[in-house]
């Protein structure tokens, strides 16, 4: 209690008793009504203990009123945010009636993504990094000569109908393929080689469903004395594995392209149907994932190679197929529209 | 190329499953991509087994029967064969199977009975014409086996991807000579009943010969290696038989009529085009004693009715065949209307030619017409098949239509060229193929597809000399190849052996590129992978064969097809549009190639950040969104080096990026074909490098230099964290209109000297209060010095002389609250 007519000393030690009783006996209440009868008597508007205290400055002699009146200050002020706090404590812990709906969605920010396709290439380059490859870039508008002449396209050849070109010029055209990097390359760095080219390539299709007159391409190729078909089937065999994930089957099949012999295009068991057959694989349960083969020794010796004392492998695949795979397409078209509700869609 | 499971079976003694024939292929020769069933028509069908059978008591044909057809329960089946017999196995098809006529089959009631189904005849299954009753099954499997796998009936289609270096498997007797050199069995040709028919042999000459009533003239032997020919005089032209009929369905080609039938079948057996003329159409008014026809070059101007009805002006490019008037047919391609081979048809000339393969193509080109023969013969067809195909020919039209070869058949032709053999060294072969086989078996191997094969030198080198179909054995590596797939791709190992690192490092645009993605897609934009192609004008790089009018030219740069590709969005209710691109750009260069850069360019509209309850009408992005982005991008391309430099006013250009004294992008806004609702766009496009398209080095050479280094990142130096407290104060300044802030700052940044740490532009204000031609710009300094507090005094005089400087130089003045 405090007592009559106290000191200045007397005054100044029971606010802080006041303050310490009143803000413990807030913070132990348990509930709203426990709460409610502390508030009234620490703070009730007729009985309350800081009314009892307020009181007491007046009789506090004048020199101590001032001393008096900010310790009322402080034990008032330490009262009520006492009382607050338990108050939002005991509100946020109870679901009545919260005044803050905190399941109101977020702040958010744009979201931005990369292509799906640009998502297929970075994740082949990474597995191929692992086994020492690095990127090489090459142009798209090219001479007829790298794109054809240099990887032994015999002039005027059906082998040319599976690359309806595009031309610019005579003597110029858009690549119809990312394979021209391998003679870049070949004539830039000497041996050993072990690059990836990922581009953009043209074929003279129009759009449909299944054809894009522009799409991406990923190169491969690896040259140095002793490279053989074993470290072909080997190396494409483990990145498979990585990208498509487990034990899946895969198998090299006779293929022909003018730039590699042997030449293999490489399948995996059918990922829909895991090689019974479905629609997607034409009943086969093998879909077709890339094409490869052993460098032609033509297209070393055009980059000033001696094919005698190196050899080497290649291949190349279409990451807009992959994606395509991997995201359920059905139309080629939704990867080049750039309609931004897919691109939010599959953006990661 | 479409095969014939049965036509390629009649080849070997033992045959194989389509499915066999088909993992076989692909996995040695040729990949199969379909295998598609001919009478699918019939997969409805079951074997139906009758296991109880009584006469209808209301009628004296009709028998009433139980089928099982393997559900486990008997139906009732009312029938009206008459040899239906207890016991015994039938094809039956089910309530709601469509038979090949058509007819589907329904539950209904017969004379008050029940029937669940029908018993069906060879004729109901299209299988035949006799009707003397059901079809009567002499198989042992449990009823309900589809009919199609009980029974060999319906061939099955083989699709055969056949690519453009293996011309001879464009035949059933090439993809058999396959199958059996993988098998490791023997081939025949089919059996075709015609059995031994005597036929003059054919008479050799260079360039001219006659056949009996017709004079052949090679004018060029440059238009065919080979020119056959053979007169058969009295045939009748009339249907074929079913198996021929059968054999050609297979394979996709439409019965005509026994004689075009037969040069059909030997194209798609052997592989050898033949063509057969009508001979009294040919030539019907001479120039000469007697028939001719000539192979030679068309000459502008004329014009041919090819078989399918379509008039065709010629070109020189083309080869023809003509008689001394008129081309009557396009060589290699297609046959001429006036002498085709029809009903009255008593005579004819068969031709078996083995046409230029380049000329060929021309010719196919030029026309616009591609048929089962230019095909093969663009890929080139085996010279020595000629006299084999002419012999099997006019044997089956001799076995189907009569008639006789009066007189020896004519083979222009300059002989054999003699095969120089390839030398193939087994060490080669493994170094190739990353395993030793020993030379016996390689030999042995190349046997097996028709080369001969000699092991020499100590079994170091195999000289080889490849068959006649196989042109395209010509090197070592050719062989190494046939070696490696007759062995078995899959025979190979796939264990990884040790490499060595190259010697190139990774593309510094490609580095570039991938920092650019990874910051503009965590500043919300998305990329786009658009075409390049646009429609252009004369300032761009046309191309030669567009797709279409639209997109004939080559973009100049990146923001034209980011902006279509905007549009499409609006078109679509997309008005918030964040788009980037990393790609080329094209502009008219020196000689035939362009010139070409990489670029990034982005493109943004629409609200600045997305709605949210606490910001219902968000901001729209305006072009200091757009500077923002540039900034990005630029510290990026060139760190510390680029500066956005306004433009000049007017323009839809609004800052130029500029790197080291050259302006390699901008700012802009971009205009766009675009709904009211839609927000203004605008755009930044920086070009990120070259991308040279000359020659590295020419042609069979390189230009291999020291090996290159890469240059470490250049980073700032540190500066030491202060120590001292700064001193902020703020300055309103009223800027004339003809000021721009940029002299501001600098005249601030000169007169506040060292000791300036921070300057902002924060606020800027016209209207009321402000005079007119002016604006009251707020800027905020902060002052430290970096080893003692600054007085109160020193802040006051740098305030005074920046002040002093502004009206000075800028007649900036203070604004006066």
């Amino acid at each position: 209690m405090l007592p009559e007519n106290p000191t200045s000393e007397q005054y100044l030690a029971y606010a802080i008793d006041l303050a310490t009783r009143g803000a413990s006996a807030f913070a132990a209440a348990t509930d709203d009504d426990a709460l409610e009868d502390a508030r009234i008597q620490f703070l009730g508007d007729k009985r309350g203990e800081l009314l009892v205290l307020q009181k007491g400055l007046g009789m506090l002699s004048p020199d101590a009123r001032r001393d008096g009146g900010r310790a009322f200050n402080e034990a008032k002020t330490t009262l009520n945010a006492a009382l607050d706090e338990k108050r939002t404590a005991l509100r946020s812990a109870t679901s009545s009636g919260p005044r803050i709906d905190l399941t109101m969605p977020a702040r958010e920010r744009w979201r931005g993504g990369k292509h799906p396709v640009t998502l297929v290439i970075d994740e082949i380059v990474e597995i191929f990094r692992e086994l020492g490859f690095t990127v090489a870039l090459g142009p798209e508008s090219e001479s007829e000569w790298y794109n054809f002449g240099s990887l032994n396209f015999p002039p005027d050849h059906p082998a040319m109908d599976l690359h309806d070109t595009f031309y610019l010029a005579d003597g110029a055209l858009l690549r119809t393929h990312t394979s021209p990097v391998q003679v870049r390359t070949l004539q830039k760095y000497p041996p050993p080689i072990r690059i990836l080219a990922p581009g953009t390539v043209f074929r003279r299709d129009p759009f449909d469903a299944s054809h894009a007159p522009a799409f991406a391409q990923i190169e491969g190729l690896a040259v140095d004395e002793g490279i053989s078909f074993v470290d072909l089937k080997a190396t494409l065999t483990l990145f498979a594995r990585r990208f498509f994930g487990g034990n899946r089957r895969m198998r090299f099949r006779p293929s022909y392209f003018p730039f590699t012999e042997p030449s293999a295009e490489m399948d995996m068991e059918c990922v829909l149907c895991n090689g019974v057959g479905c629609s997607a694989c034409k009943g086969t349960g093998w879909m077709e994932i890339l094409g490869s083969g052993m460098v032609h020794p033509s297209v070393l010796e055009a980059a000033g190679i001696d094919s005698e004392r190196y050899t080497g492998w290649a291949f190349g695949m279409g990451p807009g197929r992959i994606a395509m795979l991997r995201y359920g397409l059905p139309d080629i078209r939704l990867l080049y529209d750039s309609d931004v509700r897919f691109l939010a869609q599959v953006a990661e | 190329m479409n095969a014939s499971v049965s036509w390629l079976n009649a080849f070997s003694d033992s045959p194989r499953s389509a499915v066999e024939l088909r993992d076989l292929l692909t996995a040695h020769t040729a990949t199969v991509e379909e295998l598609i069933a001919l009478r699918a028509d019939l997969s409805a069908i079951v074997i139906g087994k009758v296991v109880e059978e009584a006469p209808h008591p209301d009628s004296d044909h009709l028998h009433i029967t139980k089928v099982d057809m393997g559900t486990g329960e008997l139906l009732d089946v009312v029938c009206g064969a008459p040899n239906v017999t207890a016991g015994k196995f039938y094809p039956f098809a089910p309530t709601g199977t469509t038979l090949p006529g058509g007819l589907t089959i329904q539950k209904r009631k017969i004379r008050g009975h029940t029937s669940n189904g029908m018993l069906c005849s060879a004729r109901e299954l299209g299988l035949g014409e006799e009707q003397d009753g059901i079809m009567e099954l002499d198989v042992n499997v449990a009823p309900g086996t589809p009919f199609l796998s009980a029974l060999d009936v319906g061939d099955t289609k083989l699709v055969v991807d056949v690519l453009p270096n293996r011309p001879d498997l464009l035949s059933h007797l090439g993809l058999a000579r396959e199958i059996a050199a993988v098998t490791g069995s023997d081939i025949n040709l089919p059996d075709i009943g015609v059995g031994h028919i005597a036929i003059p042999e054919p008479k050799r000459f260079r360039r001219a010969g006659n056949a009996g009533g017709i004079v052949l003239h090679l004018e060029d032997a440059r238009l065919a290696t080979r020119y056959m020919g053979a007169v058969i005089r009295g045939v009748t032209v009339g249907a074929s038989p079913q198996w021929l009929v059968d054999r050609l369905g297979a394979v996709g080609s439409r019965s005509i009529n026994n004689v075009v039938d037969a040069t059909n079948y030997v194209l798609h057996e052997l592989g050898q085009p033949v063509h057969a003329f009508d001979l009294t159409s040919v030539d019907p008014e001479p120039k000469m004693p007697e028939k001719t026809i000539v192979v030679r070059s068309a000459k502008d101007g004329e014009t041919l009715v090819t078989l399918d009805g379509v008039t065709r002006k010629l070109t020189s490019d083309m080869t023809v065949i003509a008689d001394s008037v008129n081309p009557i047919a396009l060589a290699g391609v297609m046959g001429g209307k006036d002498t085709e081979v029809g009903e009255t048809t008593t005579d004819i000339f068969v031709e078996v030619a083995t046409f230029d393969a380049p000329r060929t193509r021309r010719t196919r080109r030029a026309a616009g017409l591609s048929t089962d023969a230019s095909y093969r013969f663009e890929r080139g067809v085996d010279v020595a098949l000629a006299p084999r195909a002419l012999h099997r020919v006019t044997s089956l039209i001799m076995a189907l239509a009569g008639g006789a070869v009066e007189h020896a058949p004519v083979d222009l032709y300059a002989g054999d060229v003699p095969h120089t053999p390839v030398v193939l060294r087994s060490s080669r072969v493994a170094r190739v193929l990353g395993i030793p086989l020993e030379a016996a078996r390689i030999a042995h191997l190349l046997k097996r597809i028709g080369c001969s094969a000699d092991v020499e030198d100590g079994n170091a080198a195999i000289h080889v000399i490849a068959p006649t179909w196989r042109r395209d054995l010509v090197g070592e590596v050719d062989l190494i190849e046939e070696v490696a797939r007759l062995h078995g791709y899959d025979e190979l190992p796939d264990t990884i052996r040790p490499y060595r690192p190259g010697t190139s490092h990774d593309a510094p645009l490609w580095t570039q590129s991938a920092r650019l993605r990874d910051a503009l897609s965590g500043a919300g934009l998305f990329e786009a992978r658009p075409t390049p192609f646009v429609a252009g004008g004369d300032e761009h790089v046309r191309v030669l064969n567009p797709l279409a009018e639209n997109e004939a030219h080559l973009r100049r740069s990146l923001l034209e097809s980011l902006a279509r590709r905007a549009e499409f969005n609006l078109s679509h209710m997309q008005g918030n549009v964040r788009l980037y691109e990393i790609g080329s750009a094209f502009e008219k260069g020196a000689d035939a190639l362009p010139e070409e850069t990489v670029r990034v360019a982005l493109l943004v509209m629409g609200d600045r950040d997305p709605a949210h309850f606490t910001n219902a009408k968000p901001a729209q992005i305006d072009a200091w969104d757009a500077k923002g982005f540039a900034e990005l991008v630029a510290r990026i391309v060139a760190p510390g080096q680029a500066v956005l430099a306004p433009s000049e006013p007017g323009g839809d250009v609004l800052w130029n990026i500029v790197i080291g004294g050259e302006t390699l992008g901008h700012v802009s806004r971009v205009s766009l074909d675009a709904p009211v609702w839609a927000s203004p766009a605008f755009g930044v496009e920086l070009i990120i490098g070259s991308m040279p398209n000359g020659d590295i080095a020419p042609p069979g050479e390189h230009a291999h230099g020291e090996p290159t280094t890469t240059t470490p990142r250049v980073v700032p130096p540190y500066r030491p964290l202060p120590v001292t407290p700064a001193s902020e104060f703020d300055l309103a300044l009223l800027v004339p209109d003809s000021v721009r802030a940029a002299d501001v700052e600098r005249a601030i940044r000169s007169a506040a000297g060292d000791l300036l740490e921070r300057l902002v532009a924060f606020d800027v204000y016209e209207g009321a209060g402000v005079e007119p031609g002016h604006r009251s710009v707020a800027w905020r300094l902060t002052l430290r010095h970096p080893e003692r507090t600054l007085r109160d005094k020193e802040i006051e005089g740098r305030r005074a002389k920046i002040l002093t400087a502004l009206q000075g130089e800028l007649n900036v003045r203070q604004r006066s609250t």
